[in-house]
C-alpha cells in the first residue's frame, strides 16, 4: 500500500522532560520522524514540554507546542490545530500512555483523530501484562510464570506457590520504577507496596525468578501489509536481573548460536504480527543459557531506548522507518538511506561490534545505594563501534569519562579476593572492574561466570585484555615491541592506559606509534557489511590497512560533542551541537562531528557531513583531527566534555575556534579568575581559603553567617553545604579536615540574594544578552535545579543595566569569542558575579525558543569571525517578549536509593520543563503541571517539618495555606509553633517515637505533599533525610525550599483555570 | 602461522593460518550472515570456493555436530578477521579451528575482511589463493589457469540411491550436493524420499513413481551440466517438478531459459525476496554465484530480489512445476518462507 493521502496533518507526541529510563532517545525518534512526515508533505504539531530538545525546534515541525504533556493540554492542542492523525509512538512511554489517555477519555474520537502507525489496541495488548501474556499463550510463545496482582495478600500467595526469588514489575511504568526482585517475604512486602503505588493502573506483575538467563533483545519493524524484518538483535553481557538499560549490551549477539538466533529472530515475528504492530517494536527474550528454554519477557510496541542503540548500531533509521509505515507506506516502498539503492525491507547485517555501557549518576550521588537490578538508574550511556570486541569494550570504557582507560580500578585493587566475589554477585557500577580484578588474581573463569551469570565468552576477552595489562605492567617501555604495540592498538587500548601502564606519558607511546607509523583507519557503518556500495558519512576507528574515508579539500570544522546523557550536562548541549553544525553548513562549512552517545540527534548520520562515532578523548580525538585536517575545532558546545579537550588541543597546536584555551582556562581556574575580577573591579562573594578549624570560625565571623563551604580539592558542587552558625561550621571543619588536612576548605559569604543568569554572545568587541533570567529560589540551590523566569519583572532596569555592563567586562577581559555564561546575585542592590563558564549552558535552548534569538548560530558565526553588528539581532540586551516562560526542573531521585532529595548547591535533576503563559503565574502554573506536581486543592493535608533557622518565614506560608483550606500535621515542633497561631494541625510521632510515625503517615498516602527544609542533606540516618526519601518513594511532592512552596502557594491562591489557559504556538512567542 | 591470500587481480593479504595449515585455491566469496558459519562451512553449494565471512568474530559458539549441513565441510578455504579461542555455548564440542584441522581445511584469519569483500564487490568474485608464501607472477598465473570448479556436483552428489522413510508423499530427489536441512524439511512433513546421485537417467528416477521431483541446491555453474539438463528435459512433463538454487537453475535451463554468473553473487541470511502472487516480502538466506536472468516462455516468474530484482522463483504455467533461487530451508537463515516447502508438496 503506498502512502494514505487522507493524512493531512500530524500530531506528534514528545516524551516531556528528560527523566532516568526516558533520555535523550526520544529526541532522537521524535526528531527524525517529524522530519520522516514533514519530507512526505505532511503538517506536523508538536507537543512536548522539554524545551531543550532539537524536536521543539521551529523546523522540525509546523506547529510547535511546548506545553504540558496532559490529557488537558494535548486536548487543547487538538481542539486548536484540529489535526486528522496522532501518531503515538515517537515519545517513549509518556508519549504512548498518553496517546491512550486521549483515546480511553473518547478525546480522539470526539475531534475525529485517526491513530497511526500502531492502533491503540495493540499498544495495549504489548502493554497490559494480563492480555499479553494470553495473547502469548495463544501463539504458543512461552511466559514466565507469573500473576497479576493488585494488592499485597494475593501477591504473597502467588509467591508462596512459586517459591522466591520473585520478580515485581508494575505496569505501565518507566525504567521499571517500583519494580525489583525479592528474595523472601519482607522484601516481597516492601517492594510490592511500592510498586502498587506507582503503576498508573494499580497493577503489579509477580514472576517466577529467571535470573541468570541471558537477556536478548530483537527490533523488529512491521508495516500494514504484515511485512516484517528485524534491524538487530542485542545481547545484554548482563544476564537477566539487570535492567537493560544498566546492563552492558552487545550487538549483535555474540554467543547464540544460528539455531538459537533463528528461533528468536522467528518468536519476534510472531509476536509482532500476533500484536499486530505497524511501526518499530523492541522485544526482550530471556534465554536459558543450557537449552533452547526461553521466555518472551516483554514488547515495547514503540520506538524506544534500545532501538535508539539499535539505529545507531546498525545506521538503519527506525524511526523515520516506522513513521514512514504509519503514512501507510510498505517496507519495500521505502528507499534504504545508506544504499539509496536497496529499500527499508531489508535486515542490516554487521561487520564490526557495538557495545554499549550505561553511565551511572553515581560520580555525583556518593551516597546512592549502587546496587543495579531490576529499576533503571543510569542517566545515559556510551557506544563503541569496533571489529573485536575488546576494542568495542575498550572504547566504551574511556567514554564514560570517568577516568578509567584501562581495567586497572584503584578501589578494586584494595578488595580482597573474597569482599571481590561478594560484590559481583550483587552487581553495582563497578562490577566490570571488580571482575577484572578477580581475573587479575587468576580467579577461575568458570566461577566468575558461574556467579555472575556472565558468558564465558565475555569472560574470556575480558581475561586476556588484564593479562596484557599485567604483562604491560611488569614490562619496560624497552619491551614494547613494533608488533605488539599494533596489536594492543587493534584490541583498543589507549595511549594513555598503555602508558600508565608501562608507566611513560601517554606522549611517548603517541610517539612510539608515529615512528612505527600505527595509525587508525576509519570505517564505514553501512547496513550492509560493505555489499553494497553506501553513501552513509558515518565512521568508526579500527586499526587496519584500509582507510574508506575520503578527506576533502573543502573549509572544514570539527565539533566535539557532549557525551552521554549525565547529571549536570545533559540533552542542551547535544541541542547545541547540532545547531552548530547546522549554522555552519548554513555558511557552506564542511561538518564534521565527534561523539559517542547513541541516544542523541547529533548522531544521526545525516545531520553533519562526516560522523566519527568515537570516544572523546584526547587521543581518539587528535586521531580524527590528523585525519581530517580540520580548518578548526569548535569545543564551546560539547559542555565540559569538550572544554577539557582545550589544554591538550592547543599544546597540540590545533586551531580552536571562539575563545582561547587560555582564556578558558582563567575563567575556570578559581585563583586566576579571582583575580581578573579584581583587576576589572567586579565584586563577589567575599571568602578565602582556610586551613585550620580555629581559622575558619575567624573567618566565618568576619564575614557574618551563614556561610557557604566547600573542599577546595572537588568539582561540581559536591560537598558543598551553607552553614548557619558557629555550631555547623565547626562540625563541617571537623569533619572535612578529618579526611583531608592537606587542602584547604573555602569559606565564602553566603548572600541571600537573587540570582540572576545571563547567556551572553560576545565577538571580541560587543555584547548580545539574548535574555536575563532570574532564579526563583534564592542563591545556594544550583542554577540547573532552580525554577528560571524569562523575563523577570523583578530586575529593575538598573540591575539589568549592570548585568550587561558586568557581562560586558569580563566578555572583553576573557576575549570571549562565542558564548558566555554568567551568574550573578543581587543582594542588598548590589550585583555579585558567582560563575562564569566560557562556554554555551543548559539554559541556551529554552532562551533561543523563547526569544527567538538563534543563539548557536550566533554563536557559530562569531567564531567563524563574522561581528554582532553584522548579524541583525544587534547588540546589548535584546528586547524581551511579552510572554513568560518559566523553566522547571525535574528530577529522577525517586529512582535512585539513597539519594537526597533536597535542593542545594550540587545538582540532582534530570530535565527540565518549561511552562509559558501571558503572565508569570500561568507560566509557573504549566511549568508545575508539566514537571509532574499535583496542584490539589480542596481539603488539601501538608506535612511540615521546617528547620529552625526557616520558621519564622514558614508561619505567614502556613497562615495563607491554612486560609485556603489546608490542614497539616507536623511533628511536635513546628506542630506547637502552629498550634500558636491558630493552624489546624495534628501532631505526629516522630520516627523514634515509635509507630505510627511520621514515615508511615506519609506512606499512607493521606498527605498530599510535604514541605521538608533540611538541616543537613546527604545524611541517611538523619530524620530529615528519611522523610525526603519516604515522600519520594511514595510518589507524594515533596518541596525543600521556601520560595518554591511560596510559588506554589501564589498559584493556588489565584485559583488558576486550566480550562482558561491558552497555548502557544512557538512561532507566537514573540 | 603468517600466510596470503593472494587474489587473481594481483592484491595480497597478510594473515595468520589456522586449521589444516597448508595451500589452497578456490573461487573467494563472501558470506554476510552474521551467524551459522557452521551452515555455512558444510554446505555443499560452497564446495570449490573460498568463503569469506563478513561478520569479524567468527567461531565464537564453537562447532556442535548436530548443526551440520553435510557430513563434512566443503569449502576450499575459510577467511575470518578473528577465530574465537574460547568459544562457548551449550552445545559447543569442539573449537573452529580443530574442526578445520580434522577435515583438512585451511583458514586464514586476521585479515582485513571488510576491504576484501569490497574488492570482490567492486571487480566481482575471483580465483584466490592461500598460500603460506609469496608466489611468483609464473605460479600464480600457472595455479589460475589450472583451477575450475567444473566437477563440482560429481564431487558432492551421493554415490549411491538411498531411501528415507515417511508415510506421506514420495518424493525423487536429484542430489546436487543438498543440504540435510532440505531433507529434515520434506521429512518433517512425513515424506518418503529417494535421493538419487545427480547422473542418474530419467528412466531409473520415473521407475519409483514419485508424487515430487526434487532437484536440489549444489555448487558451480548449472551449464556445466548438460547432462542433467537433458534428463530434467525427459521428466518433465512426466512428474511434479520442484527445485532450490542450482536445480531451479537447471529447470529453466531445461525449458529453455538461460542463467549468468552474478558479480558477487547472493551469499546471506538477509536477502528480501518478494513473492509477487501475494504480494509480501520475506527475508531469506541465500547462497548463489548463478542466477536465471531469462525465464523460460512456458514459465511466470513468481519471486524477484529486492535487491537486485534478479529473478528469485518461477512457476510453469501449465504444469505443475515451481521452483526458487534462494534457501527456504535456511541453515543458516531466516525461516519465513519455509512455506514454499507446503507450495512444493502441494504441485
Amino acid at each position: 500500500m503506498p502512502k494514505n493521502n487522507n493524512i493531512k496533518k500530524v500530531l506528534v507526541i514528545g516524551s516531556g522532560p528528560i527523566v532516568i529510563g526516558q533520555a535523550a532517545e526520544f529526541d532522537y525518534s521524535g526528531s527524525q520522524a517529524c522530519r520522516a512526515l514533514k519530507e512526505e508533505g505532511v503538517e506536523v504539531v508538536l507537543i512536548n514540554s522539554n524545551p531543550a530538545t532539537i524536536m521543539t525546534d521551529k523546523e522540525i515541525a509546523d506547529k510547535v507546542y511546548i506545553e504540558p504533556l496532559t490529557l488537558e493540554f494535548a486536548e487543547k492542542v487538538i481542539k486548536k490545530e484540529r489535526p486528522d492523525s496522532i501518531l503515538p509512538g515517537m515519545g517513549g512511554q509518556t508519549g504512548l500512555n498518553l496517546a491512550v489517555e486521549l483515546y480511553d477519555n473518547g478525546v480522539l474520537d470526539k475531534y475525529n483523530v485517526k491513530v497511526i502507525g500502531t492502533p491503540i489496541e495493540s499498544i495495549k495488548k504489548g502493554e497490559d501484562r494480563e492480555t499479553f501474556r494470553e495473547l502469548m499463550k495463544e501463539i504458543n510463545q512461552p511466559v514466565v510464570e507469573s500473576e497479576i496482582v493488585t494488592d499485597v495478600d494475593s501477591g504473597l500467595k502467588f509467591a508462596e506457590r512459586i517459591g522466591y526469588p520473585v520478580v515485581v514489575r508494575p505496569a505501565y511504568t518507566l525504567g521499571g520504577a517500583g519494580g525489583g526482585i525479592a528474595e523472601d517475604k519482607d522484601e516481597l512486602i516492601e517492594i510490592l507496596n511500592q510498586g502498587l503505588q506507582l503503576s498508573r493502573v494499580g497493577q503489579v506483575l509477580l514472576e517466577k525468578s529467571i535470573k541468570g538467563w541471558k537477556e536478548i533483545e530483537y527490533e523488529v519493524i512491521r508495516d500494514s501489509d504484515g511485512n516484517c524484518i528485524t534491524v538487530c538483535n542485542m545481547e545484554n553481557i548482563d544476564p537477566v536481573g539487570i535492567h537493560t538499560g544498566d546492563s552492558i549490551v552487545v550487538a549483535p549477539s555474540q554467543t547464540l548460536s544460528d539455531k538459537e538466533y533463528q528461533m528468536l529472530r522467528r518468536a519476534s515475528i510472531d509476536i509482532i504480527d500476533a500484536i499486530g504492530v505497524e511501526g518499530g517494536c523492541n522485544i526482550q527474550f530471556a534465554l536459558n543459557p543450557e537449552s533452547f528454554e526461553y521466555v518472551v519477557i516483554e514488547v515495547n510496541p514503540r520506538v524506544s531506548r534500545s532501538s535508539a542503540l539499535a539505529s545507531k548500531a546498525t545506521g538503519y533509521p527506525i524511526a523515520k522507518v516506522a513513521a514512514k509505515i504509519a503514512l501507510g507506506y510498505r517496507l519495500d516502498e521505502i528507499k534504504n538511506e545508506v544504499t539509496q539503492k536497496t529499500y527499508a525491507c531489508f535486515e542490516p547485517s554487521l561487520d564490526y561490534v557495538v557495545v554499549k555501557i550505561p553511565k551511572w549518576p553515581f560520580d555525583k550521588f556518593h551516597f546512592a545505594k549502587r546496587f543495579l537490578g531490576t529499576k533503571m538508574m543510569a542517566t545515559g550511556e556510551v557506544m563503541a563501534i569496533g571489529n573485536n570486541f575488546e576494542s568495542a569494550f575498550l572504547k566504551a570504557i574511556r567514554s564514560l569519562e570517568i577516568g578509567k582507560y584501562s581495567l586497572l580500578h584503584e578501589p578494586s585493587t584494595k578488595r580482597d579476593l573474597r569482599e571481590l566475589r561478594e560484590r559481583v554477585k550483587m552487581p553495582d557500577d563497578e562490577r566490570i572492574f571488580d571482575l577484572a580484578e578477580m581475573l587479575r588474581r587468576n580467579y577461575s573463569i568458570e566461577k566468575v561466570s558461574e556467579i555472575t551469570g556472565i558468558d564465558k565468552f565475555y569472560i574470556n576477552k575480558i581475561k586476556w585484555i588484564v593479562e596484557q595489562e599485567e604483562k604491560l605492567r611488569r614490562s619496560k617501555v624497552e619491551d614494547l615491541t613494533k608488533e605488539w604495540l599494533y596489536l594492543l592498538k587493534k584490541k583498543g587500548f589507549s595511549d594513555k592506559g598503555l602508558g600508565n601502564l608501562l608507566n611513560v606519558s601517554p606522549k611517548y607511546i603517541y610517539e612510539m606509534r608515529k615512528m612505527w607509523n600505527i595509525n587508525p583507519v576509519y570505517k564505514m557503518v553501512d547496513t550492509c557489511a560493505g555489499e553494497f556500495e553506501a553513501v552513509t558519512p558515518y565512521y568508526y576507528s579500527t586499526y587496519d590497512e584500509y582507510d574508506e574515508v575520503e578527506v576533502t579539500e573543502n573549509k572544514k570544522v570539527m565539533v566535539i560533542g557532549s557525551g552521554p546523557i549525565r547529571i549536570g550536562q545533559g540533552i542542551e548541549f547535544d541541542y547545541c551541537s547540532v545547531h552548530c553544525v547546522q549554522a555552519l553548513k548554513k555558511l557552506g562549512v564542511e561538518t564534521i562531528i565527534v561523539n559517542n552517545n547513541p541516544e542523541t540527534v547529533s548522531t544521526d548520520f545525516d545531520i553533519s557531513d562526516k560522523l566519527y562515532f568515537e570516544p572523546l578523548t584526547e587521543e581518539d580525538v587528535l586521531n580524527i583531527i590528523e585525519k581530517e585536517k580540520p580548518d578548526g575545532v569548535i569545543l564551546q558546545f560539547g559542555g565540559q566534555t569538550a572544554i577539557k579537550l582545550a589544554k591538550f588541543l592547543r599544546k597540540m597546536n590545533i586551531s580552536i575556534l571562539g575563545t582561547k584555551p587560555e582564556q578558558i582556562d582563567e575563567a575556570e581556574d578559581r585563583e586566576k579568575f579571582d583575580k581578573i575580577l579584581e583587576k576589572i573591579n567586579i565584586p563577589r562573594p567575599k571568602g578565602k581559603g582556610v586551613f585550620s578549624i580555629e581559622e575558619g570560625l575567624k573567618e566565618a565571623k568576619k564575614l557574618g553567617y551563614p556561610v557557604l563551604v566547600r573542599p577546595s580539592y572537588v568539582l561540581g558542587g559536591f560537598g558543598m553545604e551553607i552553614t548557619y552558625n558557629e555550631k555547623e561550621l565547626k562540625q563541617y571543619l571537623e569533619g572535612t579536615f578529618k579526611r583531608d588536612k592537606k587542602n584547604p576548605v573555602l569559606i565564602d559569604r553566603y548572600l541571600v540574594g537573587r540570582e540572576i543568569e545571563v547567556d551572553a554572545l560576545c565577538d571580541g568587541e560587543d555584547v548580545l544578552i539574548p535574555g536575563i533570567m532570574e532564579h526563583l529560589e534564592r542563591a545556594g540551590v544550583h542554577s540547573g535545579d532552580s525554577i528560571t523566569i524569562y523575563p523577570s519583572k523583578k530586575i529593575s532596569d538598573e540591575t539589568k543595566e549592570k548585568v550587561l555592563e558586568y557581562t560586558k567586562k569580563i566578555a572583553k577581559e576573557l576575549k570571549v569569542i562565542g558564548m558566555v555564561n554568567i551568574q550573578f546575585i543581587e543582594f542588598e542592590n548590589k550585583l555579585y558575579v558567582i560563575e562564569v563558564n566560557p562556554r554555551s549552558s543548559r539554559t541556551v535552548p529554552y532562551i533561543s525558543k523563547v526569544t527567538g534569538v538563534p543563539i548557536v548560530e550566533l554563536a557559530t558565526r562569531l567564531m567563524m569571525g563574522e561581528k554582532l553588528k553584522g548579524l541583525q539581532y544587534g547588540v546589548g540586551l535584546y528586547k524581551e517578549p511579552e510572554l513568560i516562560s518559566v523553566k522547571v526542573p525535574v528530577f529522577s531521585t525517586e529512582k535512585l536509593p539513597g539519594v537526597e532529595v533536597s535542593l542545594g548547591p550540587e545538582m540532582k535533576s534530570t530535565g527540565e520543563v518549561l511552562g509559558i503563559g501571558k503572565n508569570f503565574h500561568e507560566a509557573l502554573y504549566k511549568g508545575l503541571i508539566g514537571s509532574g506536581k499535583k496542584l490539589r486543592k480542596d481539603n488539601g493535608v501538608i506535612l511540615a517539618t521546617i528547620k529552625d533557622y526557616d520558621k519564622k518565614e514558614f508561619m505567614s506560608i502556613a497562615s495563607e495555606f491554612s486560609r485556603l483550606g489546608y490542614k497539616f500535621i507536623a511533628t511536635k515542633g513546628t506542630a506547637e509553633l502552629l498550634k500558636n497561631i491558630n493552624i489546624d494541625v495534628s501532631e505526629v510521632k516522630k520516627i523514634r517515637e515509635g509507630v505510627p510515625n511520621i514515615l508511615d503517615v506519609i506512606r499512607s498516602g493521606m498527605v498530599d505533599f510535604v514541605i521538608n527544609t533540611p538541616t543537613k542533606g546527604n545524611d541517611s540516618k538523619r530524620d530529615g533525610f528519611k522523610i525526603r526519601r519516604a515522600a519520594i518513594e511514595s510518589s507524594v511532592d515533596i518541596i525543600t525550599s521556601l520560595d518554591t512552596v511560596k510559588a506554589l502557594l501564589n498559584i493556588m491562591k489565584l485559583n488558576i483555570n486550566k480550562d482558561n489557559l491558552e497555548i502557544f504556538n512557538i512561532k507566537e512567542y514573540r | 602461522m603468517k600466510a596470503y591470500l593472494i587474489l587473481e587481480n594481483g592484491v595480497i593479504f597478510k594473515g595468520n593460518a589456522f586449521g589444516d595449515i597448508k595451500e589452497s585455491i578456490g573461487e573467494v566469496v563472501f558470506n554476510t550472515g552474521m551467524t551459522g558459519y557452521q551452515e555455512v562451512l558444510t554446505d555443499p553449494s560452497y564446495y570449490g570456493q573460498i568463503v569469506t565471512m563478513t561478520y569479524p568474530l567468527i567461531g565464537n559458539y564453537g562447532i556442535n555436530l548436530e548443526d551440520m549441513e553435510s557430513n563434512t565441510p566443503k569449502v576450499k578455504g575459510f577467511i575470518v578477521r578473528e577465530n574465537a579461542d574460547h568459544p562457548n555455548n551449550f552445545r559447543y564440542e569442539m573449537k573452529l579451528n580443530d574442526y578445520l584441522k580434522q577435515h583438512g581445511i585451511v583458514g586464514l584469519q586476521g585479515i582485513d575482511t571488510r576491504a576484501l569483500t569490497k574488492i570482490l564487490r567492486k571487480h566481482g568474485t575471483m580465483k584466490g589463493v592461500i598460500s603460506l608464501r609469496q608466489l611468483t607472477k609464473s605460479e600464480m598465473k600457472q595455479k589460475f589457469t589450472s583451477f575450475n570448479n567444473r566437477e563440482a556436483v560429481k564431487s558432492v552428489t551421493t554415490k549411491k540411491i538411498y531411501n528415507l522413510e515417511g508415510t506421506g508423499k514420495h518424493i525423487a530427489v536429484l542430489d546436487f550436493g543438498i543440504k540435510k536441512n532440505i531433507i529434515r524439511l520434506f521429512q518433517k512433513r512425513d515424506c518418503k524420499l529417494t535421493v538419487f546421485p545427480a547422473y542418474t537417467t530419467a528412466e531409473e528416477i520415473l521407475k519409483i513413481n514419485p508424487d515430487l521431483i526434487f532437484l536440489s541446491n549444489g555448487p558451480g555453474d548449472p551449464m556445466d551440466l548438460p547432462e542433467v539438463i537433458e534428463t530434467v528435459k525427459e521428466l518433465a512433463g512426466k512428474k511434479p517438478i520442484a527445485g532450490i538454487c542450482l536445480g531451479h537453475q537447471l529447470l529453466a535451463l531445461a525449458f529453455g531459459g538461460s542463467t549468468k554468473k552474478l558479480k558477487f553473487g547472493h551469499r546471506g541470511c538477509n536477502h528480501p525476496v518478494k513473492d509477487i502472487e501475494s504480494n509480501k516480502v520475506y527475508i531469506t538466506s541465500q547462497n548463489h554465484g548463478y542466477v536465471v536472468d531469462r525465464v523460460p516462455e512456458d514459465m511466470k516468474i513468481t519471486h524477484i530480489s529486492l535487491n537486485d530484482n534478479t529473478i528469485e522463483g518461477m512457476k510453469h504455467k501449465s504444469l505443475p512445476i515451481f521452483s526458487i533461487q534462494f534457501h527456504p530451508e535456511a541453515s543458516p537463515g531466516p525461516k519465513d518462507a519455509e512455506y514454499i516447502f507446503d507450495e512444493f508438496l502441494m504441485l
